[in-house]
C-alpha cells in the first residue's frame, strides 16, 4: 500500500513525534533502572520487614507485641541512648567540618592545591565501609598504631583503654567522618561553585569579608545541600552497625557489642532466632528516619523551586 | 498531511512503553508480595531434638568448617584421602562467643541450603542452640558406635549431651593447670605455689623483687574460667536445658576476685589479652607463672610466645588452703558437630571419628589435650618425649582432667561475652573486680533471661 518513501517518512516522523512529546526519555530510562533496584532492595525488603514486625513465627498477626518485646529488652534503652549520643557528635561534626572545609577549599586560590586536597578528602570514601573501619582498628591499637605516640600522649597504653565505653561515640564519629565526609566535601564544593559568581563579586565590591560572605551568602545558599546531607547522615547514623560490630570483634567483645539498635536487631534475628522482633526494631528505625526527614524537608522548604 | 499523521500517531508508541514499565513495576511488586507471603512458613522451623530425618545421601563434596588451629587436621585428612572431595573453610571458630556459626546456620535454615557437613567450634555451648535449630545430628543414635563414645574421658562429652543424646564430640579437654618458667623459678630461688595463698604471696614478692614479671594474666574473656571457675564461684550453674543459677557475689567469688585485684594492682597479673599484640610485644617474655588451660603449652607458649625449650613447667592449679576437694577450671575445649542436613553422612562421620580419636591427629599433631582417652595417652607421651617441657607434664595434666569443677556449665549465652562487655572495661578503667561482681551478676541474669532461661539468683 505504501511506497518506500512513505515508510521512511513515517518512521522519521514517529521519532520526531516522540522527541517532541516525551523530551525526558533518557532521564526516564536512568530513573527506571534506579526504580528497579529501589524496588528489589528497598521497597520489597521494607514490606517484608513491616510484615514480619506485625506477625509472629507462625505468621499470625500479633499487633504491637513485637514492638513491646523489643522495647522491654534490657539492651534496648542503652542502645537508644548510645545511638542518640552518637548522632549528636556525628551530625554536629559533619555539618560544621564539612561546611567549614568546603568553604576553605573554595577560597584556596591555588587550583592545584585545591584539586589535590579534594582528592585527598575523597580517598577514604573510596574504601568500602568495612575496610575503612578495619584501618581504624589498627590506628586505635597503641601497640601497632602509626600514631601510637598521640595515643600514648593522651594516656592510653592499651587498646582496651582506647576503646573504653565513654570514648565510643567520639571514636565512631571519627571513623564515620573519615570514611564518609570526604564525599560530602566534594559535593559541597560543587554546590559552592554553583553560586553565581556575580553575587560573590558584588559582595566583594561591597567590602564583605570572607566571614561575612560565608555567613550571609554562601551558607544560606548551601542550605538545601546541608539539609540533604543531614537527612542522609541522620538515616545512616541511626543505622550504626559496621563500626561497633567490627570493634566488638576486634576487642573480643570488650567494646561495641549490643551497642546500637541495628546490632540489637541483628542479635534478635540471629542469636534468639526471633526475626519478628528484629523486624520491629528495623521498622522503628525506618519510622524515625522518615519522620526526621519529613520535619527537615517541611521546615527547610527543601522542595521549593529556587 | 504529515502534520495530521503525526498528531494521530504520536501517542501510540509512547503508551505501550509506559504500560510496559508499569507492568514491570507491578510484576516486581507482585513478586515482592509473593516473597512476603510464601517464605514466612519457614520462619518457625525450630524442630525439637530427637526427630532426625536424614537428607537424601547423594554424596559429593564434604564441607568442613574449622578454625585456623584445626585447619591442620582437615588438611591432614584430605592428604590421607585424596579421593574425597573436601571443601575446607576456615572461620573464627566462634571464639570469644562470636556466634558466627549460629548466625550462619540460622540463615541456612531460612534458605534451606548451605550448611557445612562438619563444623569445629571452640565453644562448648553449641548444643544449647544447635539441637533446637535442627542443625546438630544426634551422634549417639546410630552415627557413632557406643563403643567409640565410651572411649572419651569421663564427662568429656557432657556439654554435648542433651536429654541423654550426644550431639557433638569434644575435641580436647582444657583443664587448667599452673604453667611456670622453671628456669626463672630456679634462678630466683622460688617455690612453685601449691595454694592460692602462696600464689598471691609469691605474686607480691615478684612485684617488689622483679617488677615487670607476671604471675598470670586476667585480660582475656576467659579469665573467669581460669580463676573463678577454679575457685568454685557459682556464677554459671546450668541446672537444666533452660535453667541457670547465678551467684556471682558469693564468698567463693569475692575471695578469688580479691586475689586477682591485689595482683592486678601490683601489676603481676596482666590485664592484656595473652593473644593481643600488646602482650606479645611487651609481656610474653616476662611470664614467671600463668594459670591456664592445657592448650597454653603448645598453642601459647610454644606457638605464640616462642618460649625456648626446656623452660616451661607444669604444676597442679593452686588450691585454697584447707580445701579438701581440689578443683580446676576449664577454658573451651572445642566441639565437633555434624550437620543433620548432610548429604554425605558417611564421609562426615568418618572424618569426625578420625579427627576426634585418631593418634595421627589427636595423638601427634593436636595442640591441646585430647578428650579421647587413648589419644590423650599418645599425646602426653609425644609431648613428654618432645623435650620441650622442663619436667613431667603427665601427672599434673592427667590429675587436672578429673578435677574440673562441675558447678560451671554451658548456657546459650556466652559467659565470655558477658565478662568481656561488663567486667573488662571496668578493669581497664582501674576498677576492682570485687566491685564489678554485682554488675557481672546482673548482666549474666539479663542475658540468660533474654535467651529464655529460668534464672535463680542468690
Amino acid at each position: 500500500v505504501s511506497s518506500p518513501t512513505a515508510t521512511t517518512g513515517r518512521t522519521t516522523a514517529r521519532r520526531g513525534a516522540l522527541r517532541a512529546l516525551w523530551p525526558g526519555r533518557a532521564g526516564h530510562g536512568f530513573v527506571a533502572a534506579y526504580v528497579v533496584l529501589l524496588i528489589a532492595f528497598g521497597v520489597v525488603p521494607t514490606c517484608y520487614a513491616v510484615y514480619f514486625a506485625f506477625t509472629d513465627g507462625n505468621a499470625r498477626f500479633t499487633g504491637l507485641s513485637n514492638f513491646s518485646r523489643a522495647a522491654s529488652d534490657f539492651r534496648f534503652v542503652p542502645a537508644v541512648e548510645h545511638v542518640a549520643l552518637y548522632l549528636v557528635f556525628w551530625l554536629v561534626a559533619l555539618v560544621v567540618l564539612v561546611v567549614g572545609l568546603s568553604l576553605l577549599l573554595y577560597r584556596l586560590s591555588a587550583r592545584r592545591v585545591s584539586k589535590a586536597l579534594r582528592f585527598l578528602y575523597y580517598i577514604p570514601g573510596a574504601l568500602a565501609g568495612a575496610a575503612g573501619v578495619m584501618v581504624w582498628l589498627f590506628v586505635l591499637d597503641p601497640s601497632v598504631s602509626p600514631v601510637a605516640f598521640l595515643l600514648r600522649a593522651m594516656g592510653f597504653a592499651t587498646f582496651g583503654q582506647v576503646v573504653a565505653p565513654g570514648h565510643l561515640p567520639v571514636l565512631f564519629t571519627l571513623i564515620a567522618f573519615w570514611t564518609g565526609a570526604g564525599g560530602w566535601i566534594v559535593v559541597m564544593h560543587g554546590a559552592l561553585n554553583n553560586i553565581p559568581h556575580e553575587i560573590i563579586e558584588a559582595a566583594r565590591i561591597d567590602g564583605a569579608s570572607a566571614w561575612q560572605t560565608a555567613r550571609r551568602i554562601q551558607i544560606p545558599m548551601l542550605r538545601k545541600w546541608i539539609v540533604y546531607m543531614v537527612i542522609l547522615a541522620f538515616a545512616g547514623g541511626t543505622q550504626l552497625f559496621v563500626e561497633p560490630q567490627l570493634l566488638a570483634q576486634a576487642s573480643v567483645g570488650v567494646a561495641g557489642r549490643d551497642y546500637s539498635l541495628n546490632q540489637l536487631s541483628y542479635d534478635f534475628a540471629f542469636q534468639n532466632n526471633d526475626v519478628n522482633t528484629a523486624a520491629a526494631v528495623s521498622v522503628e528505625l525506618l519510622l524515625v528516619g522518615l519522620v526526621v526527614a519529613a520535619l527537615f524537608v517541611a521546615r527547610s522548604g527543601f522542595f521549593d523551586a529556587d | 498531511m504529515t502534520v495530521k499523521f503525526r498528531a494521530i500517531g504520536a501517542p501510540g508508541p509512547g503508551r505501550p512503553r509506559r504500560r510496559a514499565g508499569l507492568l514491570a513495576i507491578a510484576a516486581l511488586l507482585a513478586l515482592g508480595a509473593a516473597a512476603c507471603g510464601t517464605s514466612s512458613g519457614k520462619a518457625g522451623t525450630a524442630s525439637t531434638g530427637g526427630s532426625f530425618k536424614t537428607a537424601a545421601q547423594t554424596g559429593g563434596t564434604l564441607t568442613v568448617w574449622v578454625d585456623s588451629t584445626r585447619l591442620a587436621a582437615a588438611q591432614l585428612y584430605q592428604k590421607k584421602h585424596p579421593e574425597l572431595k573436601m571443601d575446607i573453610v576456615t572461620y573464627d571458630g566462634d571464639a570469644n562467643g562470636s556466634n558466627y556459626l549460629q548466625t550462619k546456620v540460622s540463615l541456612f535454615n531460612r534458605t534451606s541450603s548451605g550448611w557445612p557437613d562438619v563444623v569445629f567450634s571452640s565453644q562448648n555451648n553449641e548444643t544449647s542452640w544447635a539441637v533446637q535449630a535442627g542443625f546438630a545430628a544426634p551422634l549417639s543414635k546410630g552415627l557413632i558406635p557406643q563403643a567409640t563414645l565410651d572411649g572419651w574421658a569421663t564427662n568429656a562429652n557432657a556439654p554435648c549431651t542433651v536429654d541423654g543424646t550426644v550431639y557433638c564430640l569434644r575435641n580436647d579437654l582444657s583443664q587448667t593447670v599452673l604453667w611456670y618458667n622453671d628456669k626463672l623459678m630456679k634462678q630466683w630461688g622460688y617455690q612453685v605455689p601449691t595454694t592460692w595463698e602462696q600464689y598471691q604471696a609469691l605474686g607480691e614478692k615478684v612485684a617488689t623483687e622483679h617488677p615487670g614479671y607476671l604471675v598470670g594474666a586476667a585480660g582475656d574473656t576467659f579469665a573467669p574460667e581460669i580463676y573463678l571457675w577454679a575457685g568454685k564461684c557459682g556464677a554459671n550453674q546450668i541446672t537444666g536445658p533452660k535453667a541457670v543459677t547465678v551467684d556471682a557475689t558469693s564468698q567463693a567469688c569475692t575471695k578469688m576476685a580479691a586475689l586477682m585485684d591485689t595482683l592486678i594492682k601490683n601489676k603481676t597479673l596482666s590485664t592484656s589479652s595473652v593473644f593481643s599484640s600488646d602482650f606479645d610485644k611487651n609481656e610474653a617474655n616476662k611470664v614467671l607463672m600463668m594459670p591456664g588451660p592445657s592448650w597454653y603449652g603448645g598453642a601459647l607458649f610454644q606457638g605464640t610466645f616462642k618460649t625456648p625449650a626446656g623452660q616451661l613447667g607444669v604444676a597442679p592449679m593452686p588450691q585454697w588452703s584447707g580445701d579438701s576437694s581440689p578443683s580446676v577450671g576449664n577454658v573451651g575445649g572445642g566441639t565437633w558437630l555434624v550437620s543433620a542436613h548432610s548429604k554425605n553422612l558417611k564421609a562426615a562421620t568418618d572424618f569426625l571419628t578420625w579427627v576426634t580419636t585418631s593418634d595421627d591427629y589427636q595423638g601427634k599433631v593436636a595442640p591441646g589435650y585430647p578428650a579421647y582417652a587413648a589419644a590423650a595417652k599418645t599425646w602426653l607421651a609425644a609431648q613428654q618425649s618432645s623435650g620441650y617441657y622442663a619436667d613431667d607434664i603427665t601427672a599434673p595434666l592427667t590429675a587436672a582432667a578429673n578435677q574440673v569443677w562441675p558447678g560451671w556449665g554451658y548456657g546459650q549465652f556466652s559467659q565470655e561475652a558477658v565478662w568481656a562487655a561488663t567486667v573488662t572495661p571496668g578493669v581497664n578503667a582501674g576498677k576492682s573486680i570485687v566491685s564489678l561482681l554485682p554488675a557481672w551478676q546482673d548482666s549474666i541474669v539479663n542475658h540468660a533471661k533474654a535467651d529464655g532461661y529460668q534464672v535463680a539468683s542468690k
